[in-house]
């Protein structure tokens, strides 16, 4: 695909992650978000981190599956907007739930073990953010810039735990998400399994 | 005696009316009205509404000084898992809810086990216009008129045996009209239960109305129970069957989660549910948290009850 119409198909993918967010900010302003508006945007900004973080890992196995190598380049745009969504929603829980009262906040991390595992799904991710440019790759070296990278992983796990522990009783989104996750996992194992019973290069035999 | 008078100004009157609730239904019929006037026509008869009816009530000693939380969010967030999970799920799904007729079973260790007819059961002691605060386990709360009148009236009236040491309630099993009931969430139907002193402190409302007219169906229409000093789903909806034992009878959530819902579940900031603090709850309506009330703020009329008792073990 030529570079132009990737980059005008960048624009679009873009504009369409943002509006979830310019949504909430429209109903917000017009009274639209129903009795409880704060809750409503905790909820839905958390809504909206998972399901840009299983986009991103969605990636890599329906580019394989598709053949279509150039959507590769998208990963970083939804991985970016998966970060985004995590901050709205860790500020929403920080000033709207908190009000940044400090020791609390501490104290509801040390406590909840939902509130743990949201916080390690924002922590993990924050590297990943910060290193997404061009730049760091280079400086970080490719081979070492793909494992950090594969913290995005546990990010999920942990964002997808985060999800199902807060749930009063009707499990079926945190299951649904937690089905797709393990899809998701699960091809990369199966990948890596196959890789290994069929080596891209031959054994090199040591003789004596 | 209880001297009884009539309010300056019923709730019913300072707030929102169920207008709101049948505004389509409203704005149909009055598309209709206005056709068949211009037509010079009659109008015909239109389909018997589910309107909420005015009730007759008196001001109770009972009520608190706060503002009452809108009637459009009273009907719009709601949680009735029969209807749905989803909180704005029960006012759109419980639009054809069949209220009438509805039979109240009074059963177990009775004097007299009758069935109440609903129009006899609401007939049988003074309505009363009381607003309670409302506080979910959730973490939420509201300020809510009902309107009822204490369940001791009833238990009194039908005169419970030595043996009766609980109350038991039951919601309405009907998976036609309750889609909530085809899944499993909860086993159903609802029940819920109070020690019989609890049952008969006079903060317990037997409930058949809000803001001065009968009960929306999204809040537990025709009749449910209103305990404020516990949390939300200790008082049940659209009850069917109260029944006098002699044991603790189980409950709903207790049954579901015994960890997290205890039987007494009474408003407790200090007793944390395992998952979320409940030192704290967003007032619907507010943007910063209020502090939870120990008995959300009953604890004057309640706390004896439980005097001695350890409130984190009988959570």
């Amino acid at each position: 695909m030529q570079r132009r119409w990737i980059i005008a198909l960048k624009v679009v993918v873009w504009v369409l992650c943002l509006c979830p967010a310019i949504l909430l900010a429209w109903k917000a302003t017009h009274d639209l978000l129903g009795a409880n508006p704060l809750s409503e945007v905790t909820l839905s900004t958390g809504h909206w981190t998972l399901y840009f973080l299983l986009s991103t890992l969605a990636v890599s196995p329906v580019r394989k599956i598709t053949h279509i190598p150039w959507l590769i380049r998208f990963r970083r745009l939804l991985g970016l907007f998966a970060f985004f969504y995590g901050c709205l929603h860790l500020t929403t829980y920080l000033w709207f739930d908190k009000f940044f009262d400090l020791h609390e906040i501490v104290k509801d991390i040390y406590k909840r073990p939902f509130i743990t595992a949201g916080m390690t799904a924002w922590l993990l991710m924050f590297p990943l953010a910060i290193t997404s440019t061009a730049g760091s790759i280079r400086r970080l070296g490719g081979s070492r810039w793909q494992r950090l990278h594969r913290l995005v992983y546990a990010s999920a796990v942990a964002a997808v735990v985060h999800f199902w522990w807060l749930v009063k009783r009707d499990l079926t989104r945190p299951e649904s998400m937690a089905f797709i996750l393990t899809l998701l996992l699960g091809f990369r194992i199966i990948e890596r399994l196959l890789a290994q019973r069929t080596p891209r290069t031959p054994p090199i035999v040591q003789e004596s | 005696m209880l001297i009884k008078k009539q309010p300056d100004i019923p709730s019913s009157e300072i707030t929102s009316k169920s207008v709101y609730m049948n505004r389509r239904q409203f704005m149909t019929r009055a598309t209709l009205l206005g056709a068949a006037l211009a037509a010079g026509s009659e109008l015909a008869d239109p389909e018997p509404a589910q309107a909420n009816t005015k009730l007759t009530m008196v001001k109770s000693q009972f009520s608190t000084t706060e503002t009452p939380t809108p009637f459009k969010d009273i009907t719009n967030y709601n949680n009735f898992y029969e209807f749905s999970t989803d909180k704005y799920g029960p006012a759109e799904l419980s639009r054809n809810f069949k209220t009438h007729p509805w039979k109240v079973k009074i059963g177990g260790a009775v004097a007299e086990k009758k069935t109440y007819d609903l129009d006899d059961l609401m007939k049988l002691a003074t309505l009363e216009d009381r607003i309670y605060r409302h506080r979910c386990v959730e973490g939420w709360s509201m300020v809510i008129p009902w309107v009822g009148y204490s369940l001791s009236n009833l238990i009194n009236q039908v005169q419970p045996t030595s043996k009766a040491k609980y109350v038991k309630f039951t919601t309405l099993m009907d998976m036609g009209q309750f889609p909530g009931q085809r899944s499993q969430v909860l086993d159903w139907p609802y029940t819920e239960g109070l020690r019989m002193d609890e049952a008969m402190n006079p903060l317990t409302l037997l409930t058949f109305g809000l803001y001065g007219e009968t009960l929306p169906n999204q809040d537990g229409a025709p009749v449910r129970i209103v305990v404020p000093w516990k949390y939300g789903f200790k008082s049940i909806k659209s009850i069917v069957s109260i029944e006098f034992v002699g044991s603790e009878p189980p409950t709903a959530w207790n049954t579901a989660t015994p960890r997290e819902y205890g039987f007494y579940s009474n408003v407790n900031p200090e007793v944390d549910h395992p998952r979320w603090s409940q030192a704290t709850e967003r007032r619907i309506g507010e943007f910063f948290k209020r502090k939870t009330l120990m008995f959300n703020g009953y604890g004057d009329q309640v706390a004896s009850m439980y005097s001695g008792m350890d409130l984190k073990k009988y959570f």
